[in-house]
């Protein structure tokens, strides 16, 4: 189990330095320099190298380079609000992303979660269909067009919600965009607790525990539920990706001061400083989750760790 | 436990309804098939069966058709325009005599909610049909969706070749030679899938300039993660079996082992996967244009019409149906038909 967390972490660590280094690779191709001001001597260009730590090998400016974007100095903005550190534009930002994605993850899973079970359990009715019919569309429609849909019905012809985010309204004008973007969680979750709901209910030790006399809620949540949720936790990478490239239409489409409309408006800006800066913290925090899921899995389910060594050596 | 519990007490009887049979109510399997048959023939039957992927299959195709022939069925093409046939609502010529798309749209005022026929306030457009309407530029929007569509289609098979030309390869030879092969090649594997395919592609797009041979590269290097995982875990269920052996003692290669006699017995699930992996490189393409990273214009995409439409939508909300419609049904089909494909394949395989 220990050899199995190391070589996760290892891996992870491989896996952000890697991503440092191609980030800071694209720093150093982009054409033009900091101080092209055609007023400045050779002399003085060289004394601001020095003062930047640019006359370096370029090793020495890869270790700095990485130990700035570690301690969260990404350097300043070009182009969106000229000379303001990145460090100060995420500060309001990132929790505003991280409380609507945290939002749509848990009513993604409760509802997603519901729906398989209730599936489940009433396998091959109307409820059934009707589970598959929801999750299908999930699955197969971009976060965005839910977004559309529901600004156009519930907030443009009903009223019912603002249309952009507000900022004195915080949880009002959340709860479109929660919706829009949970129903890919809904729908992931929904398919998979089905089918291993399915499984885990035609095996033969909850033919036991049913005649040994349990019955109702106790059989569902403790006997099956428990055993179907295990191999759940695989789909929750995709889920994540779906999250992340979730928030930056839907974040654009509804305007909410995030991550992920600035990561747009980055992007459209050409502001190369704050796009290479967000796509670390994206990584960051994908690698983040991701070893924590692996490590997680790891102890709920022996096997895997086992598996995964045997396979290798 | 106590002696009572399991014997009945004397003089105690045994009635009929005391037990119930489980599973009592359940058919028993009927084998309809008292000649074996082949792989193949058995998953076509499967398949055939399944009503979801039929229709899935059906509409695939439909919208391939349309692919094909739509842009040429009227005399617009994607990227003519007529300025002064702006933001025409859809009018379709038996279909207005019913009272719809006859080109009226409502548009609500501070007086109340209007409708209005810009084709019939102007005399020169009386003769004028847009089946799906015209955009803000003027251009016609049924000509635009299957052109965009044959975008969409385009990303499905570059998604398609990836799967079958990178990810099955790297796959089967990781898993065929094992060892240090299989563990550096695993954990390179490892390292580019820690990094989010969104960070890929917006770099690489930042870097390169927006276009379809940026997403096409794009897609290259993400796209075949997912492949080369299902390909090498079944190489290691297949590799140590007896006809492999059989195979090599007569004489056979690694690539002859590898490609002949290993590749057929896995393609079933290798087809599934890959349909699998559709919709996701669709996706893609659809949010990089969404959010400004797509094709360049006046070339369309169904992304890119949706992300085009979504800035007049609440005022004319005709123009987006069609590209969201056509993604959706896209989307839908290739989903349900590789739902349909895996079930016929195996049908005891789990979803992934």
């Amino acid at each position: 189990m220990k050899k199995y967390i190391l070589k996760r972490l290892l891996i992870s660590i491989v896996t952000l330095l890697v991503i440092l280094f191609i980030l800071f690779l694209m720093l150093q191709l982009m054409p033009g320099s900091p101080f092209n001001d055609e007023k400045l001597t050779t002399e003085q260009v060289a004394a601001l190298n020095q003062k930047y730590g640019l006359d370096k090998p370029v090793y020495i400016q890869f270790f700095n380079y990485v130990k700035n974007m570690l301690s969260g100095d990404f350097g300043v903005s070009y182009t969106i609000s000229k000379n303001t550190p990145i460090a100060q534009l995420l500060k309001t930002r990132l929790p505003t992303s991280i409380r609507i994605g945290g939002q749509a993850v848990l009513l993604g899973t409760v509802i997603g979660l519901f729906l398989g079970i209730v599936a489940a359990l009433n396998h091959n009715t109307i409820w059934d269909t009707l589970t598959t019919v929801v999750s299908v569309l999930g699955v197969s429609l971009p976060s965005y067009v839910f977004a559309l849909a529901l600004s156009y019905t519930l907030g443009f012809k009903l009223k019912w919600f603002p249309i952009l985010y507000d900022i004195k309204l915080p949880f009002d004008s959340s709860i479109l965009p929660t919706i829009a973007l949970s129903m890919f969680t809904i729908a992931t979750i929904a398919r998979f607790t089905r089918s291993e709901m399915l499984e885990v209910l035609g095996s033969d030790y909850m033919l036991l525990a049913e005649s040994k006399g349990i019955r109702g809620p106790r059989l569902i949540f403790r006997h099956a539920l428990r055993n179907a949720l295990i191999p759940i936790i695989t789909v929750l990478a995709p889920l994540i990706v779906g999250l992340m490239t979730g928030s930056l239409v839907v974040e654009k489409i509804f305007s909410i001061p995030g991550i992920g409309s600035l990561m747009v408006t980055a992007i459209q800006a050409n502001d190369y400083n704050v796009t290479i800066t967000l796509a670390f913290i994206y990584s960051a925090m994908y690698i983040g989750i991701m070893l924590v899921v692996d490590i997680l899995y790891g102890i709920i389910d022996p096997r895997i760790s086992l598996a995964k060594e045997g396979g290798h050596d | 436990m106590t002696k009572d519990m399991g014997l009945p007490a004397e003089g105690m009887v045994f009635l009929p309804d005391d037990f119930e049979r489980k599973h009592s109510g359940i058919q028993t399997h009927i084998d309809t098939n008292f000649a074996s048959q082949s792989y193949w023939k058995d998953a076509l039957l499967r398949f055939v069966k399944n009503k979801g992927a039929l229709i899935g299959l059906v509409f695939l195709i439909l919208v391939i058709v349309m692919a094909i022939v739509g842009p040429g069925m009227n005399s617009y093409t994607f990227s003519s325009q007529i300025i002064t046939e702006q933001n025409l609502a859809p009018r379709v010529k038996a279909l207005e005599k019913f009272g719809i798309f006859d080109g009226s749209e409502t548009m609500e005022t501070s007086t109340g909610v209007i409708t209005y026929n810009k084709y019939l306030q102007n005399d020169a457009l009386k003769d004028t049909y847009y089946w799906f309407g015209s955009d803000v530029l003027g251009r016609d929007i049924w000509t635009r969706t299957w052109v965009g569509t044959r975008i969409s289609l385009y990303i499905a098979l570059v998604a398609v070749a990836i799967d079958m030309l990178f990810g099955l390869s790297y796959g089967l030879i990781s898993g065929y030679f094992g060892g240090r092969v299989d563990n550096v090649m695993q954990r390179i594997a490892e390292v580019v899938n820690g990094i989010p395919n969104l960070v890929i592609v917006t770099l690489l797009i930042l870097v390169l300039r927006p276009g379809l041979k940026t997403i096409t590269f794009a897609l290259m290097i993400t796209g075949w993660i997912g492949m080369s995982r299902i390909a090498r875990a079944q190489m290691l269920k297949l590799k140590e079996q007896e006809f492999v052996l059989a195979s090599r003692t007569l004489g056979a290669g690694n690539l002859q082992i590898i490609f002949r006699e290993i590749l057929p017995n896995i393609f079933g699930q290798l087809i599934t996967n890959t349909m699998f992996s559709i919709p996701n490189a669709i996706f893609t393409e659809a949010f990089l244009a969404f959010i400004g990273l797509g094709v360049p214009v006046p070339m369309a995409s169904l992304g890119s019409l949706i992300a085009e439409a979504f800035k007049s939508f609440t005022t004319h909300p005709y123009m987006i149906v069609p590209p969201v419609v056509v993604l959706a049904i896209l989307m839908l089909s290739c989903n349900l038909l590789a739902d349909g494909l895996r079930d016929a394949f195996d049908p005891k395989m789990k979803e992934m």
